[in-house]
């Protein structure tokens, strides 16, 4: 985790994390060129895995350049253009953070481009969806994006940040949902198990957002904790926090955690 | 869980954070003014809010008010940051 000290990495291992993902996401500036990407990726590939290995704890990445910088469509293609050096790195599992911030055209249309490098080279997506008053629109374009593509199978596609109006839509589609813990902007950890208890069974799976502003490394387990206050068992709740995750990253040949 | 057990479980924090919203309509109350499209938008979740017999949707029905109900793109991004409400068609 890029903005993270690793006293985060130690946290979590404490905790019992068994793997962390970090996509790749915006640095809270527009970074200047494609060679700035170049740095990023390398470092989300290289260096990031040997930090949380100091702490036993696997670290996985994804690649894109965010929906926050793809109005510059001539960065966009240039930074499309690079992403193929690293889909082989032992640490990638695929496409991602990808998706929309504001609902543009043009990330609308750096969206569909990553969408079809994903299917060039079958890779798992990871979707961003936008933020608050955006999220319900931008979902649906999301979705319309990725069913008009035939090549794109719904269950090797996770759309992150659901919320009570965009859940529905997203499993009613086929495609995996993530819930996201993180304050203000996406969800508490008691709406996150409303969602759970009500879409029991269901393609879901809960994560939290680690990055340079207020988030907590720890809401997963912390959230694991308010299940069990609510009466829910052991196996329910691995099977959200560790079995689901791994089913769907397992998809990617580079996932594996150690037993 | 029984409703009891979730009463027990949450009341407080939910009076907790009904007394914040009861203070923050108080603080905007004492500035003189609250013609804001986010504030219209956050009267109207309040209506969403009390609504009975909505099937257990409020939280659902609240993120609907406040969400932007068009279409289409736009035509370019206006800032990084979302506002938390729609602003409506002039937008």
């Amino acid at each position: 985790m890029v903005s993270r000290t690793t006293d985060d990495y130690q946290a979590m291992v404490l905790a019992g994390c068994r793997a962390v993902c970090e996509p790749a996401f915006w640095a809270g500036f527009d970074r200047a060129s494609a060679e700035g990407f170049r740095d990023y990726f390398a470092q989300l590939t290289e260096h990031e895995p040997a930090r949380a290995a100091k702490y036993l704890l696997p670290h996985f990445s994804w690649l894109c350049i965010n929906p926050k910088e793809s109005e510059n469509l001539v960065l966009a293609d240039e930074v499309l253009s690079i992403i193929p050096e690293f889909l082989g790195r032992p640490n990638v599992l695929g496409i991602g953070e990808i998706g929309l911030n504001r609902n543009s055209r043009n990330e609308v249309a750096v969206f569909e481009k990553h969408v079809d490098l994903a299917a060039r080279h079958s890779q798992l997506i990871l979707i961003h969806t936008p933020h608050l008053e955006d999220k319900r629109k931008g979902t649906r374009i999301i979705l319309d994006v990725l069913k008009n593509d035939t090549r794109i199978d719904p269950g090797r596609v996770l759309v992150d940040h659901v919320e009570e109006h965009t859940v529905g839509m997203v499993l009613d589609a086929g495609f995996w949902g993530g819930i996201t813990l993180y304050p203000e902007s996406k969800c508490t950890p008691a709406r996150a198990i409303d969602m759970i208890e009500r879409h029991s069974g269901s393609n879901l799976w809960m994560n939290c957002a680690c990055d340079w502003g207020h988030s907590d490394p720890l809401a997963v387990p912390k959230t694991c904790l308010e299940m069990r206050r609510r009466g829910h068992g052991a196996e329910s709740i691995d099977r959200l926090v560790f079995q689901n995750p791994s089913r769907f990253l397992g998809q990617s040949p580079h996932f594996s955690v150690p037993a | 869980m029984s409703c009891s057990q979730v009463l027990d479980l949450y009341f407080i924090d939910a009076r907790s954070k009904l007394i914040d919203v009861a203070a923050f309509l108080d603080r905007v109350e004492r500035t003189g003014g609250d013609d804001d499209f986010r504030m219209r938008a956050f009267r109207d979740a309040l209506g969403a809010l009390g609504a009975e017999g909505g099937g257990a949707r409020r939280a659902e029905n609240v993120l609907l008010t406040f969400s932007d109900p068009t279409r289409e793109p736009v035509e370019r991004a206006g800032g990084k940051a979302a506002s938390g409400a729609w602003r409506g068609e002039a937008e």
